[in-house]
């Protein structure tokens, strides 16, 4: 644990923009990768001799490969419009943690090497060499980025920060410089199928243990004929269910896997959880790691060939289902053997509102009566992926969800949701104890948010569809004074409203 | 001797203005995307696409939610630079035909405001970026060397207009002469030549520089992809597992 208590923002319900404080967050910095964990990976085991003639040979070739890096270099005109929408600057005031600020620790390196006029006019162009000192900035800042894409929407040209702090991980992995945090869980998934590194049986008995808990509570209502079954490696099941692996034991996670099973009870449709491809989530992405996210997510076609499933769905986990919506068709696709009737894969929000529209759920709403509910956008949902078939059905489907579920809820304030929804400071790597500086700063416009509609509304729970945001909001919560009991899942909501057994 | 060397030097810069862009956009376009990255909400159709981009090119419509200051700025200099580049289509084509005529009468009647339009903003463009500190934090010489050097520009234009006026026949005949591979030599008016010479260097200049992002802007992977990932599946051509 941190030694020194970290001081969290003053709860005032307002977002500022801060006056630039240089350097104000440099200390905070990622333990690193050691030997084991890069060479496991495939990269070199430590920072290589001679590392920069390797940077400026890889950012060489990824400059061939992604359309978006080459452009996005170039094209920048610094018009600051995406600055002051960085929760990291907003949080700490450091302007390399402005988006553009970011992006030019990259660019001044990209100009040096690789234009005509970095190359003659060296720092009159804007250009530099990439030194140690640089190198140092680039490890710092490039792991402060949550690659959440609230810049790429103020961007008048769509420039993607998250495109860039990518290509830059990938590129000090190349030459041996790594995190521990995210390093460590992608090898755990590379050799357990899950982040957290546990054993086919680990994750039965923590099923079993859900299943006995579910069964309990219903017999102490009086309701003794209810058997809601958590299934694992059941082969010939219609549904595959990927959650994030926290959904096993984490709290509050795990009441959205009741959720999940319970929704799948009463639906009468046979689905199965799989101890091979027992994570959704994909870390590859966070590094940059084109093959290191293929090779993860190959578990799941492989799972998905095995069980012999028609149908795929994807638990509450924002980048997994980023990673599963937008580029699974491509690294693992075509799903040839599933069901085309529907969509490949499905968010479990779908899932769940689709048979709500059906009617084929009863959603007691009283069941929640006590909480007054407010919903945060994860960011990779709202801006890198869609639920149904219109546009911004990521917003729309959890809400009606949590509608059906509850008859208190409140949106917190318009430039805070949807589209314009925060990063919950924790994403793409941050989610880690040494980074809680950083984590509780980048949270800070949102919490102010939702201090808005506490004061307002009397909120009380605090509903999420992402693993990340959960962990990170449970831990930042009595940071700043709030109860982390206030932090839930959506499912967890269906859970507690779902009225389960034969319809009367 | 003046004129043979400003004979040289437009040429040069046009071939270096349009081979410069040409290679450019050639690497934009043949880069390949390896992944869906649209910035969603997003339109799932091609029509919806063009819409978002027409929005975004004719009205920097992301600009105008996020910024309000910075896009007038921006809005008022680009409308002004298609004006002035429009008024100057006279001096490119003989006879001008009829429908130019008319929109140059037009556009003389409010020339003075023309020429405020297009340096205003940059003017104002520029105080902003030093005023704004974390603005002044990540500006670097390139971003203020345009605006000085299309100040420059527009500068000698109006001064040409109101205070010194240069043979607009010598201009038109000079231009003419050289679209025509006929060279004719340059007007003497300094003023003139100065304008001449910081539109060579702009156009010289243009291809290596942030004002590409007039280009890159249509090949932008956030704004111009569909959102159809499900329904079409994205090859990505190098994919060791496909090659």
């Amino acid at each position: 644990m941190a030694k020194e208590k970290i001081e969290a923002p003053k709860l005032t319900g307002k977002i500022e923009t801060p006056r630039i404080q240089p350097g104000a967050s440099l200390a905070c910095q990622h333990h690193k990768a050691n030997e084991q964990l890069l060479t496991g990976l495939g990269y070199p085991s430590s920072l290589v001799e001679n590392w920069q003639e390797k940077a400026i040979a890889k950012m060489g070739e990824l400059l061939n490969k992604y359309k978006s890096l080459k452009l996005y270099l170039d094209i920048c005109v610094r018009c600051g419009a995406c600055a002051d929408k960085c929760q990291f600057y907003l949080g700490t005031g450091d302007p390399k943690n402005t988006p553009v600020g970011r992006q030019e620790l990259f660019r001044k390196v990209y100009r040096r090497y690789f234009t005509p006029a970095g190359k003659l006019l060296g720092n009159l162009a804007g250009a530099e060499d990439f030194t140690e000192e640089v190198l140092k900035e680039w490890y710092v800042y490039f792991h402060h980025c949550s690659q959440c894409r609230r810049c790429c929407v103020a961007c008048p040209y769509g420039i993607d920060t998250a495109e860039i702090s990518m290509a830059a991980r990938e590129i000090m992995h190349s030459i041996g410089l790594g995190t521990k945090y995210v390093d460590e869980i992608i090898l755990k998934v590379f050799n357990f199928g899950n982040n957290l590194g546990m054993q086919p049986k680990a994750i039965k008995n923590s099923l079993d243990f859900c299943e006995d808990e579910m069964k309990e509570a219903y017999e102490e209502k009086g309701i003794m004929d209810i058997d809601v079954k958590i299934p694992m490696d059941v082969e010939g099941a219609e549904v595959l269910l990927v959650v994030p692996s926290a959904d096993f034991f984490a709290s509050p996670h795990i009441e959205s896997l009741l959720g999940y099973a319970k929704v799948f009870y009463q639906a009468g449709i046979s689905w199965t959880l799989s101890s091979y491809a027992s994570e959704a989530g994909n870390f590859g992405m966070f590094i940059g790691s084109y093959d290191g996210m293929q090779k993860v997510a190959s578990r799941i076609g492989q799972a998905v060939r095995d069980l012999k499933v028609k149908r795929l769905v994807i638990g509450e986990c924002g980048h997994a289902y980023r990673i599963a919506y937008s580029f699974w068709n491509t690294l693992i696709g075509p799903f040839d053997t599933l069901d085309k009737r529907y969509p490949i894969p499905q968010h479990i929000c779908e899932f769940t509102y689709d048979l709500i529209k059906r009617g084929a759920l009863r959603l007691d709403k009283e069941a929640n009566d006590e909480f007054v509910v407010t919903y945060h956008d994860s960011c990779n949902i709202a801006r890198a992926t869609r639920m149904g078939d219109m546009p911004g059905g990521q917003f729309e489907i959890p809400r009606s969800i949590i509608k059906a579920c509850c008859n208190k809820f409140v949106d917190m304030p318009q430039e805070t949701i949807r589209e314009n929804t925060f990063c919950c400071g924790g994403g793409a790597g941050l989610l880690t104890d040494e980074m809680m500086d950083i984590r509780i700063k980048g949270a800070m416009p949102r919490m102010q948010a939702l201090k808005q509609v506490i004061d307002s509304h009397g909120v009380n729970f605090f509903a999420l569809i992402c693993a990340i945001c959960k962990a990170q909001f449970t831990k930042i919560f009595p940071a700043y004074g709030l109860s982390m009991d206030m932090v839930g899942g959506v499912h967890q909501l269906v859970s507690r409203a779902i009225v389960l057994g034969a319809k009367e | 001797m003046l004129s043979t060397s400003y004979i040289f030097l437009a040429y040069f810069a046009i071939i270096i203005f349009v081979f410069g862009i040409l290679c450019k956009v050639w690497k934009y376009a043949v880069i390949p995307n390896p992944l869906k990255i649209p910035l969603t909400p997003a339109p799932t159709n091609t029509i919806g696409v063009i819409l978002r981009m027409v929005f975004e090119v004719a009205f920097f419509k992301s600009l105008f939610k996020s910024n309000k200051f910075t896009w007038l700025g921006g809005c008022a200099f680009h409308l002004a630079l298609l004006v002035v580049l429009a008024s100057h289509i006279r001096f490119f084509v003989s006879p001008v035909p009829e429908p130019i005529m008319l929109l140059q009468t037009f556009l003389q009647s409010i020339s003075m405001f023309i020429g405020l339009l297009f340096i205003a903003p940059l003017v104002y463009l520029f105080i902003r970026r030093v005023w704004v500190d974390r603005t002044r934090f990540v500006s670097i010489f390139a971003d203020y060397f345009v605006l000085i050097l299309l100040f420059l520009i527009g500068l000698s234009g109006i001064t040409m207009k109101y205070l010194i006026r240069p043979d607009l026949f010598a201009v038109k005949t000079f231009i003419l002469g050289l679209i025509s591979f006929s060279p004719e030599p340059i007007p003497t008016n300094p003023i003139f030549i100065t304008h001449f010479t910081l539109i060579l260097i702009l156009l010289i200049y243009f291809p290596f520089s942030k004002l590409m992002h007039g280009c890159g802007i249509f090949f932008s992977p956030t704004r111009n992809q569909i959102d159809n990932p499900r329904e079409k599946r994205l090859i990505n051509p190098w994919d060791k597992r496909i090659i």
